[in-house]
Order: C-alpha cells, then sequence, then structure tokens
C-alpha cells in the first residue's frame, strides 16, 4: 500500500536472484516477476533451475545477491513460513497433501495460521473444486493425482494468499486432467490471485500465461507474454519442439 | 458344568491376566508409537521413563500416606498419579531441551538419535536407582479384590475360582478412557490434528505454518503421562523395581513394531497380541484340559508350551512372524 516508487512495480519480483545451495550458484542473476491477477510461467529445460528459482522466491533457497520483493516490502530476508504470513501460498510438486488425512483436515491445516473462521474459505475452496467437497471425509491418499493435486492447491489456497507459486502442478497426470487443472488455475487467477507456476507442459502453460520465463543454466533466455514467446521462433525451435 | 469349569480357569489364569497385562502393555506402546510418529526414533529411554513417572508417583503416594490421606477402597496412587504425570513431563522436557533438541536441530540420521536415547535411558536408570533404591516396592493399598476366589466359589458353586483384583479392573478401566481420550485429542483437536499432520508429512506441516517445537514439546508431555500411568498401573497390578521396568522395554517395542511404529492403534492392537501370546504360551493347560478331555484322554504333562522364563522369547516370535508376513507392522506403520 505505499504509494512511493514502487507504484509501478509488479507485486512479486525477484530481481537478478543468485544463488545455490553448495558451493556453485545454480541460479546467475535470474529475475522473476509476476502483477497483480497475473499468470507467470517459468519454463525451459531439465536442470535449468526453474524449480530453484521458484524456491528462492519463496525463501527455501539462500541467495547470495538479489532480492525479493512482495507488494514493495523486501522479504529476502523472511523465512518461508513468515512469507506465508506476508500472503505467499506454495504448492510442491511431490507430498503435496497429508496422505493420512481427510481432504477437509488437509484444508484445516492450510489454514493453521489463521484464527477467525475459516468455514467460508472452505466453502471457496470447495466451488472452486466441486469434486473436493464430494470427496471431503477421504484422505487425500487415497484420491486420483488430478484430486490430489487439487487439494493441494486447495490447501495453500486456505491462507487467502496473494500469490500462489505451484511447481509443476500437472506432473504425472493425464492430458485430459492437466486440461481440467489449466482451467482451475485460471479460475482461481480471476479471484485477483497472482499466479506464479513453474511447468513442463511449456506449450500449454504459456497459452494461458500471461507472462513467461525461459530459464536455461540459471539465467533469463527469452522473457515476454505468453503469446510472444509462443510466437517467437528461436523459443519454438529450442524448447517447444518446431 | 465341567465346559464351565476350564472357562472359568481359563478367565482366570490366561483371560484376566492378559487384558490387564496387554492394557499396561498398550499405554507403554502408544507412548512409544507416538514419539516415533512425530521425531521418528525408537526411544530407548522409554521402560525408564516409566520407572521415572512411577517413582515420583510412588514418593507422593507415601507422603499422602503419612499426612493420613487415602482414597477409600482406591489405592492411593491415583491421586499421587497427576503429580506424577507433571514431575514426569518436566524431567522429560528438560532432557528434550539439554539433549534432543541440539541433536534435532543438527537434523542428524535417527540412528543417532536412537543412540542418543540409549544415553538418556542409562542417566534416568541411575537417578531412579538413586532416589528410590533397586529393591522391589509395593505401594498398593485400599482394596485388593473386587471380589476373591472364595467368594466367586460360593456365588457360582464352581469348582474352579476367579479372583478378581481392584488392580486389575483399573488397569482395564484406565486403558480404555486414555485410549478414548487420545483418540479424541488426535483426530478432532486443533493441537491433535498438527501432531498427525506434522506426522504425515512434516516439510508440508512446515510450510502451513505448524510450529515443530510445540508439537514436539506435546508430544514429550503425551509419552510422559502415557508411561506414568502404565507404569503406575503396572507397579499396582504387579510391583515396583526398576529392572523390571527397563525389561519391559522390551515387550513395549514389541508391540509398537506389532503394530505398526507410529501408529497408535496398531500400539494398543500390539499390546495386546503380545501380552496374550506370552501368558497363553506359558500357561499351563492341563487344568483347562482335564475339565474338557475325556478321562482316558487326559495329558500326563503339564500342557505349557515353554516357561515364564522365555516369556521375552515370546514377544520376539511374534514381532518375527508378524513382519516376516507384513513387514510395516499388522497396521501400517511409517517405518520404511
Amino acid at each position: 500500500m505505499s504509494p512511493d516508487t514502487t507504484q509501478a512495480e509488479p507485486y512479486l519480483v525477484g530481481e537478478a536472484m543468485t544463488g545455490g545451495y553448495g558451493a556453485a550458484d545454480i541460479l546467475k542473476t535470474c529475475t522473476i516477476t509476476a502483477a497483480k491477477g497475473e499468470i507467470a510461467v517459468i519454463v525451459g529445460p531439465n536442470g535449468a533451475g526453474k524449480s530453484t528459482a521458484m524456491k528462492a522466491l519463496f525463501g527455501m533457497l539462500p541467495l547470495r545477491s538479489g532480492s525479493v520483493r512482495l507488494g514493495g516490502e523486501d522479504i529476502t530476508a523472511l523465512q518461508p513460513q513468515q512469507r506465508v504470513a506476508k500472503g505467499m501460498g506454495f504448492v510442491p510438486q511431490t507430498h503435496n497433501v497429508f496422505t493420512s488425512m481427510t481432504v477437509e483436515e488437509n484444508l484445516e491445516m492450510g489454514a493453521f495460521l489463521r484464527r477467525d473462521d475459516i468455514r467460508k474459505t472452505i466453502e471457496q475452496v470447495y466451488d472452486l473444486f466441486p469434486i473436493l467437497r464430494e470427496k471431503r471425509r477421504q484422505p487425500a491418499g487415497e484420491l486420483s493425482g488430478g484430486q490430489r493435486q487439487q487439494v493441494a492447491v486447495g490447501r495453500a489456497l486456505m491462507t487467502e494468499p496473494q500469490v500462489l507459486m505451484l511447481d509443476e502442478p500437472t506432473a504425472g497426470v493425464s492430458p485430459i486432467v492437466m486440461d481440467e487443472l489449466f482451467d482451475r488455475i485460471i479460475d482461481v487467477a480471476r479471484i485477483g490471485i497472482t499466479i506464479l507456476m513453474v511447468e513442463q507442459n511449456a506449450r500449454q502453460a504459456l497459452e494461458i500465461a500471461d507472462r513467461g520465463y525461459v530459464l536455461v543454466q540459471g539465467g533469463n533466455r527469452f522473457t515476454g507474454s505468453g503469446r510472444e514467446l509462443l510466437d517467437n521462433p528461436e523459443v519454438r525451435r529450442t524448447f517447444l519442439g518446431g | 458344568m465341567d465346559a464351565a469349569n476350564a472357562l472359568v480357569a481359563f478367565t482366570n489364569y490366561v483371560l484376566l491376566p492378559g487384558a490387564t497385562y496387554g492394557a499396561q502393555l498398550a499405554l507403554g506402546a502408544l507412548g512409544a508409537t507416538l514419539i516415533y510418529g512425530i521425531m521418528r526414533f525408537s526411544n530407548f529411554a522409554h521402560g525408564d521413563t516409566m520407572a521415572f513417572g512411577t517413582m515420583a508417583t510412588i514418593l507422593v503416594t507415601w507422603l499422602l500416606q503419612s499426612i493420613g490421606i487415602s482414597f477409600g477402597p482406591l489405592p492411593t496412587a491415583l491421586i499421587a498419579l497427576p503429580v506424577g504425570i507433571i514431575a514426569t513431563a518436566t524431567f522429560v522436557l528438560a532432557t528434550d531441551r539439554l539433549v534432543y533438541r541440539h541433536y534435532r536441530r543438527n537434523k542428524v540420521p535417527s540412528i543417532i538419535l536412537v543412540m542418543v536415547s540409549l544415553g538418556v535411558m542409562f542417566v534416568m536408570n541411575g537417578v531412579v536407582r538413586m532416589i528410590i533404591g533397586v529393591d522391589d516396592r509395593q505401594f498398593a493399598d485400599g482394596a485388593r479384590f473386587v471380589f476373591t476366589a472364595a467368594q466367586f466359589k460360593t456365588w457360582t458353586g464352581l469348582a474352579e475360582p476367579i479372583a478378581l483384583r481392584v488392580s486389575q479392573v483399573i488397569s482395564l478401566i484406565a486403558a480404555v478412557v486414555v485410549v478414548a481420550w487420545l483418540y479424541w485429542f488426535l483426530e478432532k483437536t486443533r493441537t491433535g490434528k498438527s501432531m498427525r499432520a506434522f506426522s504425515d508429512n512434516e516439510n508440508l506441516a512446515l510450510l502451513s505454518g505448524i510450529n515443530p517445537e510445540r508439537v514436539v514439546a506435546i508430544t514429550w508431555i503425551l509419552a510422559a503421562a502415557l508411561a506414568t500411568i502404565a507404569g503406575v498401573l503396572y507397579g499396582l497390578d504387579k510391583s515396583f523395581r526398576p529392572f523390571t521396568y527397563f525389561q519391559l522395554l522390551l515387550p513395549i517395542f514389541a508391540a509398537a513394531v506389532v503394530g505398526g511404529l507410529g501408529n497408535p492403534l496398531g500400539a494398543i492392537a500390539g499390546g495386546f497380541v503380545v501380552a496374550f501370546s506370552e501368558v497363553a504360551v506359558t500357561y499351563s493347560f492341563r487344568k483347562v484340559a482335564t475339565y474338557l478331555l475325556p478321562d482316558d484322554w487326559q495329558p500326563d504333562g503339564l500342557l505349557q508350551l515353554l516357561t515364564t522364563d522365555y516369556k521375552v522369547a515370546v514377544s520376539f516370535s511374534v514381532l518375527v512372524l508378524v513382519l516376516l508376513f507384513k513387514p510395516s507392522g499388522l497396521f501400517k506403520g511409517k517405518a520404511a
């Protein structure tokens, strides 16, 4: 809410992020941004540092240089949990549900930090993912891959985040389920939540993206709107298979 | 009449002692399995935690007795029990603060935590012996029997007796109450759910804002309470001797593993499986047989598979047998 120079800045900014797990840097001056209500997608070949970039934005990777800002506020030093409290939601690629707990309990755990009434948010999640209302009493571990991903997204939505980060939400699901998941993600973006996701299925992801990033070896190679990247002959030839 | 006598003998010598012992083991195994479910290590100090809790309860019981407070027909130890639980929880939390937390922060592999708990076990062992000594202690007071063998015989006119001891009834009732409460706590409360979430998926629990230190502290308190209750019940039923409690570690872990480490329901089932196996395998069935078999079929031997000296071997045979067919225990445990 600061009306200063950050006015024009996108809601989530990871600027010139450099860092890695050990001595070698995986990310090299990588910049990722996402504006309010926008869908931003990170694509790139295997080992390009896509997931690492997302982890850096969420505070799960120590940065040697660069910064992360959320709504104009510098959050580079915050722990992931503190970023959740600031309005970031994160859906990991795997192990993203509590398998032994029911769908509803998964949602309740997502809202663990909240002390107010969460009934309304649960209803919103059920409206967004109607299948979850049906399966609310079933352990999440018994659901299909696509339904589990919906539980995972629903869990992350329970904190009512401003930004939702998804690490390969369609990994391992069938093409039909993938299309449905993308539709749901567009629905989430329509409520005004900023979406940032890493995707293996580059073409389909760029089709719904307002903004796309092609990372190669931990750095930005191409940046543009989803359409621009899809139309860019070099991107098509190198990353989208013609 | 013979069938009734056989049933009565079986009830008196196998069913009742087995159920009582099973209830005590189940409560002990519940504590061990909770710690495994949350912190992912087998706590070798659990037997000595039981000893510590029982010792604290006995000391308070003696104090109450010396100032003339009693609980009527029930053992005074039941009044002292809450104090014993608080003392044990405090001790265990202090241990966590001084010892386990350091290793947890360094994210050591669980085998190191097991070894650490072995060290804690020796320390607790020593502390208990220094405070109360190594001797056998009887601390049960109040009424001894709900009904005696003689009473049962006059009522029923049967040749075989059943004697129902107060400590047996208390063990069974306490186990039911504690298990029901624990189930409610884990299933229905926010804190209980956060513990299940943490046990299920630690990273996701952290992402959801669940505070790991709080979960760990509550687990220790619950484990301390369960250990103290189990220890006091066992002591009321038999007697308190530090070395016996140290040895209880074996059937308790057999029970927890048989049921599936980390699974509370499994710990309860495992407790009864181990207890009934121990009692049934070491009981001489000659008496039951004399009532059931015709005269010329009467056995010459005792019909006892093993002497009671082999009790411990029985728990481990059960353990091996179950793990051969169901490697993660009767109920699905967390152990890989």
